[in-house]
């Protein structure tokens, strides 16, 4: 018997007995949904975390000069004390790196704090003020919505002149224009020169909550005491330059700090990569856990079928035993049973499938977790019900396969 | 009936044997005891006999049915079915054997509850790996030999007695077996539709189907030409009836 008889066969099978069909598909519905739910969760996160995350942090092939990592997972309050006792960063050490790395890169500084501004009685609070140089917004790749950034001249002359972030355009200015617009931010005057196109959100937060000022404006004392910066921001055309760069900055920090070999930097050179292997062990541990439902699940879904096909081998010993004295070969009637648990476990695949692709859909929609489809969990959730079927459906049909026929032909 | 030829061991049937048994035994290991249910069976039925095998129960026809049947093996002695010895084929092969050469009418029919007429004709051609199309085809040609050209979607439920026996010949017949090997056929049927299925048979072997049929009912055993009657597992008598 060709396998696509055997399968038409099955399906036959499968539609004339719905109920018990249904239910024994049930396990590997169960485990192809969550298989392709979480691994979503996951791809969707990662994806988040490489391309925009990371990005909109930190900026393509950039790297910062910082006192302490920007990201600071669960670190023991002894590491804590220890980056606090470190120099800061300061002024002329970003003067020195921008006149001592010969690689090409733009580079900006950057410090940050929370403020509130305010345009005539209206306020917006808790937002981020970040005081920069003029190409920062370049090394961020923020776009203008209205206006225009501020110049090098600018920033050199400490112009209070404001760039807004969406939110607090909004905010502020609601319908009105902002542009040319007075704002007070710690007190001070800020002409609006422009405003920075919606960023949206990343894991529920908000990207939009933020003024940028030029780095020696009066506000700067709002963030930083005098002389010093969070971070110097560096951004090479390559990787490799920016490798480049990096080895070459570190080499002038340690000099400057006048570190001897063996001790340690105390700064850091942070890339994109750090947020990012942050994220890759919350993300290892989910896929440690996931693997563990998912075999579960599709254990209890094998063994449910395999109880089934039993079952069906058991009340249709009489058909076996007729389909062989009418010429059914062990292999036939092996194959017809192996081709029934394949499909009732296939089918049930097909169903998580579309339930895990459902369900993915709901996360995105109503939970700040980015999810997305990965094409290869589908393959996988296929194979993996593919295989359940054919490991549950072993032992019943071999069992069916070796029925002696006179014997099943006179079962009653 | 005369060309019987006195076959020894070691000999080939003649070509127009159909059936060859020589010396067939079969027993059964029962744990505690042996049980010999054949005894020395040897018997010849040529192309286009219609043979009745009768004997009370015991007597083996079961087991002679079995295997003429080539659903079970001889613990001993020979058996050609259609110019090949099957008496020492393996699982698969005998399959095979079934699938090409024999059509079985059993007493309880056996059709597949779920499947159509046709369908259920169509059974032995898949095992016996023919396309689609040609097998529907074949499996009306043979519903229409027995009657039933207008019954084909019909599931078994949907018919009577008579009709089902009818469509289960109709799938012993869509192979072209060399014989049919009917078992008890009548056996669930009352008597005005045993009497049309046996004027089915009588009509298959009137177009040269060879026939056996096992039955333990003198009037059903009346119909064929030739009676074969066992007892304790030997033949007791072999009568061929005067037309």
């Amino acid at each position: 018997m060709p396998f696509f008889e055997a399968f038409r066969l099955a399906i036959q099978t499968i539609r004339a007995q719905k109920l018990k069909s249904g239910f024994s598909l049930l396990g590997v519905f169960i485990g192809v949904a969550s298989l392709i739910g979480a691994w979503s969760i996951v791809n969707g996160v990662n994806r988040y975390m490489t391309e925009k995350f990371a990005q909109t942090l930190y900026g393509v092939n950039t790297f910062q000069l910082r006192r302490r990592p920007m990201f600071t997972p669960n670190v023991a309050d002894s590491v804590w004390r220890a980056w606090a006792r470190r120099p800061r960063i300061r002024f002329s050490d970003a003067e020195a790196l921008s006149t001592g790395l010969t690689v090409p890169v733009i580079t900006a500084w950057q410090s940050s704090d929370r403020v509130t501004v305010a345009y005539r009685n209206k306020e917006a609070r808790d937002i981020e003020l970040t005081t920069a140089s003029e190409r920062y917004f370049e090394i961020k790749n923020l776009g203008f919505a209205l206006g225009r950034p501020f110049t090098g001249e600018e920033n050199r002359s400490g112009a209070p002149v404001v760039v807004l972030g969406d939110a607090v355009a909004q905010r502020l200015f609601a319908e009105r224009a902002p542009l040319g617009k007075s704002v007070r931010i710690g007190g001070v005057p800020y002409r609006v020169i422009g405003v920075v196109t919606k960023q949206g959100s990343i894991l529920g937060f908000p990207l939009d909550r933020f003024v940028v000022v030029p780095a020696l404006s009066p506000a700067q004392n709002l963030v930083n005491p005098p002389g010093i910066l969070d971070a110097f921001l560096v951004k090479a055309h390559s990787e490799l330059e920016m490798r480049e760069a990096i080895s070459q900055a570190e080499g002038i920090m340690r000099g400057r700090r006048h570190l001897r070999p063996r001790q340690d930097n105390n700064f850091v050179l942070e890339t994109s990569e750090g947020v990012q292997q942050f994220w890759a062990g919350i993300s290892r541990i989910l896929v440690v856990l996931l693997p563990g439902v998912v075999v579960i699940s599709l254990v209890i879904g094998g063994i449910v079928i395999m109880n089934i096909m039993l079952m069906a081998v058991a009340e249709r010993t009489r058909e076996i035993g007729l389909r062989k004295s009418l010429g059914a070969r062990r292999r036939d009637v092996l194959r017809q049973f192996l081709a029934e648990s394949t499909a009732i476990a296939t089918v049930g695949a097909g169903f998580g499938i579309v339930a895990g692709i459902g369900l993915t859909m709901l996360i995105d929609k109503i939970s700040p977790l980015p999810a997305s489809v990965s094409p290869m969990s589908i393959v996988l959730g296929v194979i993996m019900g593919a295989g359940v079927g054919v490991a549950a459906g072993v032992y019943p049909a071999s069992r069916a396969a070796r029925l002696d026929p006179i014997t099943a032909l006179r079962q009653e | 009936m005369s060309s019987v030829q006195l076959f020894r061991t070691g000999d080939t049937p003649l070509p127009d044997v159909i059936i060859l048994a020589h010396k067939l035994t079969r027993e059964y290991d029962m744990g505690s005891e042996l049980v010999r249910a054949l005894r020395g069976v040897s018997v010849q039925i040529l192309k286009n006999e219609y043979v009745a095998v009768m004997g009370p129960s015991g007597s083996g026809k079961s087991t002679l049915m079995n295997l003429i049947g080539c659903l079970d093996t001889p613990t001993s002695g020979e058996y050609w079915l259609n110019g090949q010895k099957v008496s020492d084929l393996a699982d698969d092969e005998l399959a095979r054997i079934r699938n090409k050469e024999i059509g079985f009418v059993f007493q309880t029919f056996n059709l597949l509850p779920r499947a159509d007429a046709l369908h259920n004709v169509e059974l032995p051609l898949i095992y016996a790996g023919m396309s689609a199309r040609i097998r529907r085809e074949r499996a009306a040609h043979a519903l229409k030999r027995v009657g039933l050209g207008d019954r084909m979607d019909h599931k078994p439920n949907e018919l009577s007695g008579g009709q089902r026996q009818r469509v289960a010949i109709a799938r012993a017949l869509v192979n072209e077996p060399s014989i049919l090997l009917a078992d008890e056929p009548t056996g669930n049927l009352d008597s005005t539709t045993s009497s049309e299925i046996m004027d089915v048979f009588a009509e298959l072997h009137q177009q040269g189907q060879t026939v056996v049929m096992v039955t333990h009912e003198q009037d059903i055993a009346a119909h064929a030409a030739r009676v074969i009657t066992l007892r304790d597992g030997v033949v007791a008598t072999d009568q061929a009836r005067a037309a």
